[in-house]
Parts: structure tokens; C-alpha cells; sequence
């Protein structure tokens, strides 16, 4: 059963075209990785799925429901959650406030607070709770941003390059975070360069070029794919 | 109740502040028996300017939007006063028509405030947009000198403003001189405790993450334009607050309160003070407007330049405000201290231990 479904999405800045009449189906429960070179419109299509754009043409449905006209607030409280591909913290703030902002609506009072511990244990970021967002390291505001994202308890949870920035054992420990939250149901979107972190997670794949669709199913199918390879992958990282 | 007073989004926590604070407000309140009655009259006049300074500190510091149009809804709600005032007759109704103008004032936000934040106006544009409905509003009171222009019985009567309305009065008597410093002086409290109350509540967290970050708020399921809303129209309900108590204060009301260097008065006071808090902006603002007063005295041209000066100053030294910078330096060297001399008594105590054992 689809959870999203982008039919016919098209997106034109001025005379640029970023995305061009793109179908896409994520399915209930499944990790769907986005990849494709750089321009290849997968951010704009994030953002269009979210609402940050509204799209040309085309219309999207969550949970067979039409909120191509939502704005990016409806479709979060309808269970979608995001983290952006540049760190989107209140950098001004502190780790905890920003942690607390995301679980407010959910939660309160003791119920609170303890979230909010086990969201910063998970993330590694107990021991810098006071700190000022702004004043962690990149990869730390990528882990906070995700915690943030999490907090929100989405049916849906959509990241856009949530490695960069990561060391290896950062990225892999990223991988089993969203191996066991889609293990409890949880469905990811991800947009990924990093091609052992699709291979770590990935259970649909879905290659994007120029602002379109250009091959779609399993990890395995698409590294055969000799045309993905030229494109995108490099023979030499194909094996 | 106490934790939303003492929350993080405040400066100024815990017991020393707090026993500073009732000291203050009891030094407040004792006032008016040592001081004459010119000063506590001056005092009064200086604490009408505080709610506007709030305002503008909880749209500006902690909301991110830089109105420029604190004076307008001054306006707004000063002329409403006057209007209902006289027309309403004197005695207790002058506080329902307080009441009124302060509500008015507030709908009048309300209105510019969505066709702005809906529209999507935000950063130095908020800022000329609301300059530009505040001069519009001075410009057109200017020319209503003529006897057409009347509302019942209350003449706007251009340049030279309105006036002949009562102050504020219960029954037969009439608040003012103590009466209204002390009437002023609980305003402030209430208006400050519910503001830290405000601002450091669930609402007060997602007005500051709108200011930090608009968009990931939005992306945590807040609908940000609603929360701007909310902390436009009280911010300037405030100015009303302070428009329609100057109006009862001095019964009289001019365009020259809400033309552009009065417009910009607010600006000044909440920029020196530090506009990120609330206890600074109090302080700040009721400094400046002291200093301001005693200058005018002398000269009122001297006393604007010294204004334009402290804003220049501010800027180029002190961006996040003067009156919150040697604040927060008092608490550190106060912290620091205090550690120092709990290490100190550490120390004490485990060179004693041995002995004892």
C-alpha cells in the first residue's frame, strides 16, 4: 500500500526544469532510497513532497489523501517529518530546547523530559544538552536534526543526505538507527550519495537524472543496470 | 506557575534575583511616601512608556519581527480612549473605555498583522510596512483640523490633538497622582510576570524557535504564521496599553506622539536595553526615558541627539544592548564568585577531614 504517491510531479524554476513529470510510490514500511548525480533534482523533489515548493504540475497524495495545496506544517501534523540536507537547528538555542521544541506537541510534563533523555542518549548528545545547537560540530547538528525529526513520531521520516559531514562509524551507526526504526514501522525516504549506506539500508531504490525517473527497483537490479552505472554509479564502485 | 517565571527564556533566575526584585518593587512602593509629588508624577509618566518597550521586546527579541509601529497602535488605542472617553462620559466608564481602546488597538494589529505575516512580509520589510501604516496614520490625524472632522462629540482637531477627555476615574474619584503611580506600578508587575510567564511557556518556545528558524518550526508541524500573529497583536496591544493611559494621563492626545521620531523612541529603548529580555528592556527603558526627561529639562533638541547617539553606540558597541550586557557581566563575575568560594570551602572542609578522623 503506497504511503506517498507523486503522480506526474513537474517543477520549473523560471526556464529551468528540476523535475520533470515524476511518478514516485513509497510503500508502507519500506526504506526508499533517492539517488542520482548532483542536480538531478532530488532535494526539489523532497521539497516538493514536503511542501517547501509548490509543484508546477502534478499532484502528490499521503495516505491517499491529496495535499498537493497543504502547506509544510498540515502535512507534518499528518505524520510526515524531515530532516533538510543542510543541519535545520535553532542554532541559537540549546540542544535540549531544540530537542524540547520538536516533542512539545506530543508530550508533556515528566513524560517530557524523559523523551527528551532518551532521544539525547540515542543521539550521543547527553553530554552536550546545554550547549548552544550552533556550537556543534556539523555531524553532531546532523544527529540533533534527526532527533528532531524522530521526535515528531512520523509514519513517514524523510532524509535528505543524512550521512554528510559523518565519520564511517557516525554513517554506519546512522544505518542501524534506520534499520531499527523502520524495523518498528517506521517508513524512510532517504536521499543518499554515500552508495555503502544505500547498501546498508536500502530496500527499494530509485534513480533519478535530469529532473527525471530514470531507473527504479531493487539495489541489486539497479548496480546491474549498465545505464545507472554510466550515469551515476561508476563502474569501478559497482560490484 | 513559578517554573514558567523562572524559565530559561528569561535572564534573570532564581533566589538572588528574585529577593533583588521584591526589594525593587517594595523600594517601588514606598517611594511616593519620601518623594514629592512632581516626582512620582514624573515617575507615572515614565512607567505609561514601559508596556510599549515590553511590546516591542517580546515582537522584536524574542519574535524576531522589528515593528516599527509601536506608535501607531500608541495612536490607535490614545485616540479610541479619547473618543469613547468623551463620549462615553466621565466616572468609571473611563475604564471600560480604556478597556475598549486596548481592544481596539489590538484588532487593528490583528488586521495589519495577518494581511503582513500572511502575505509573507517578514525581516527589514516588516519593519518599513509598519513604519509606513504609522506615518500614514500621523500624516491623516494631522489634517483633521476641521469641525467636519468629529466622532460624536470628540473633535480630532489636527495638529493641535484632541483633548477634554477624563482621566481615569472610579465613581466620583479620580486616579491620579499616587493613585495612578501605584495603578501604574501593579500594571508593570502583572504585565512583566505574564510576559516571563508568556515567553517561557510552550507558546514563548515556539515564538523564539519562529525567530530562530522559521522554517524548521513550520517543519515540526507549527503553523509559524499563527504564533507570529499572536505575538504581533500582543506586543502591540501593549503599545495600546501605553497609548491610552498617556491619553488619560495628560487628557490630551497629538499626532506628534505617533510621527517618526516618537516611532522611533521605542526602537532606541528596547536596542540600548537589550531587546532578547525582558527584565533588561524594563530596566533599559525606564533608565533612558529618566535620563531623557532630565535632558529635556534643558534643551529637547539636546535630549533627541543624545538618542540618536545611544542608538549609533548601541549598534557599532553593544548590538545585543547595553543594560543586558553589564547584566549579564554582573552575573558571571557573581557566579564566578560564588564557585570561587565554594571551592574555597571545599577545600576546608577536606583538609579538615583528616584531622576529624
Amino acid at each position: 500500500m503506497a504511503l506517498v504517491d507523486v503522480k506526474g510531479v513537474t517543477k520549473r524554476f523560471g526556464g529551468l526544469t528540476a523535475v520533470s513529470d515524476v511518478d514516485l510510490t513509497v510503500n508502507v514500511g519500506e526504506v526508499h532510497c533517492l539517488i542520482g548525480p548532483n542536480g538531478a533534482g532530488k532535494s526539489t523533489l523532497f521539497k516538493l513532497i514536503v511542501g517547501l515548493y509548490p509543484p508546477t504540475r502534478g499532484t502528490i497524495l499521503f495516505d491517499s489523501i491529496d495535499i498537493t495545496e497543504e502547506r509544510p506544517f498540515a502535512r507534518v501534523q499528518r505524520g510526515m517529518s524531515i530532516k533538510m540536507q543542510a543541519p535545520s537547528v535553532f542554532k541559537e538555542l540549546p540542544v535540549r530546547q531544540n530537542i524540547q521544541i520538536a516533542l512539545q506537541k506530543r508530550l508533556s510534563g515528566a513524560k517530557r523530559v524523559v523523551e527528551e533523555d532518551r532521544l539525547l542518549e540515542l543521539l550521543n548528545l547527553a553530554p552536550d544538552s546545554g550547549k548552544l545547537a550552533g556550537a556543534l560540530s556539523h555531524g553532531q547538528q546532523q544527529w540533533l536534526e534527526i532527533g528532531m525529526a524522530l521526535a515528531l513520531q512520523p509514519q513517514l521520516l524523510l532524509l535528505d543526505e543524512p550521512t554528510a559531514g559523518m565519520s564511517p562509524e557516525e554513517t554506519f551507526r546512522t544505518g542501524e538507527l534506520i534499520q531499527s526504526l523502520n524495523a518498528e514501522g517506521m517508513t524512510v525516504l532517504v536521499v543518499e550519495h554515500d552508495m555503502a549506506f544505500v547498501r546498508q539500508i536500502a530496500q527499494r531504490v530509485t534513480v533519478l537524472h535530469l529532473g527525471k525517473i530514470f531507473a527504479r527497483g531493487s539495489l541489486e537490479a539497479i548496480i546491474q543496470d549498465e545505464k545507472v552505472a554510466e550515469i551515476y554509479l561508476g563502474k569501478t564502485h559497482v560490484h | 506557575m513559578f517554573k514558567l517565571l523562572d524559565g530559561s527564556q528569561t535572564l534573570g533566575r532564581g533566589p538572588t534575583f528574585w529577593s533583588c526584585f521584591l526589594v525593587v518593587l517594595a523600594a517601588a512602593l514606598i517611594y511616593p511616601v519620601f518623594a514629592d509629588s512632581y516626582d512620582v508624577g514624573n515617575f507615572s509618566y515614565f512607567f505609561i512608556w514601559i508596556f510599549m518597550a515590553l511590546g516591542l521586546c517580546l515582537m522584536w527579541g524574542y519574535g524576531g519581527m522589528l515593528s516599527f509601529g509601536q506608535t501607531l497602535f500608541f495612536g490607535i488605542s490614545g485616540y479610541a480612549y479619547g473618543v469613547l472617553a468623551i463620549n462615553m462620559g466621565g466616572g468609571s466608564t473611563t475604564i471600560v473605555a480604556l478597556v475598549l481602546s486596548i481592544i481596539i488597538a489590538m484588532i487593528a494589529a490583528g488586521i495589519l498583522g495577518y494581511f503582513m505575516i500572511w502575505g509573507g512580509i517578514s525581516g527589514i520589510f516588516f519593519g518599513i510596512v509598519t513604519l509606513s501604516a504609522t506615518l500614514v496614520l500621523a500624516f491623516f490625524l494631522g489634517q483633521t483640523a476641521g469641525p467636519e472632522w468629529r466622532i460624536g462629540s470628540a473633535r480630532l482637531n489636527g495638529f493641535n490633538g484632541m483633548k477634554g477627555m477624563d482621566p481615569l476615574a472610579i465613581g466620583d474619584f479620580y486616579i491620579e497622582g499616587v493613585a495612578l503611580y501605584y495603578v501604574m506600578v501593579a500594571l508593570i508587575v502583572i504585565v512583566y510576570l505574564a510576559l516571563r510567564m508568556l515567553v517561557n511557556s510552550r507558546i514563548g518556545n515556539v515564538i523564539v524557535a519562529t525567530r530562530e528558524n522559521p522554517q524548521r518550526a513550520e517543519m515540526l508541524g507549527y503553523d509559524v504564521r499563527k504564533y507570529q500573529l499572536l505575538t504581533f497583536t500582543i506586543g502591540s496591544g501593549l503599545a495600546g496599553l501605553s497609548g491610552a493611559l498617556y491619553t488619560s494621563w495628560g487628557q490630551f492626545i497629538t499626532p506628534s506622539s505617533i510621527g517618526l521620531p516618537a516611532a522611533a523612541m521605542p526602537i532606541v529603548w528596547v536596542a540600548f536595553s537589550g531587546r532578547s529580555d525582558l527584565t533588561a528592556t524594563l530596566v533599559g527603558s525606564f533608565l533612558l526615558l529618566f535620563g531623557f526627561q532630565t535632558i529635556t529639562v534643558y534643551s529637547q533638541q539636546a535630549a533627541l541627539v543624545l538618542m540618536g547617539a545611544l542608538l549609533l553606540a548601541t549598534v557599532m558597541l553593544a548590538p545585543q544592548g547595553f543594560v543586558l550586557g553589564v547584566g549579564k557581566l554582573v552575573a558571571d563575575r557573581w557566579s564566578a564568585r560564588r564557585q570561587r568560594s565554594s571551592k574555597l570551602a571545599l577545600a576546608d572542609t577536606s583538609r579538615l577531614q583528616p584531622d576529624e578522623t
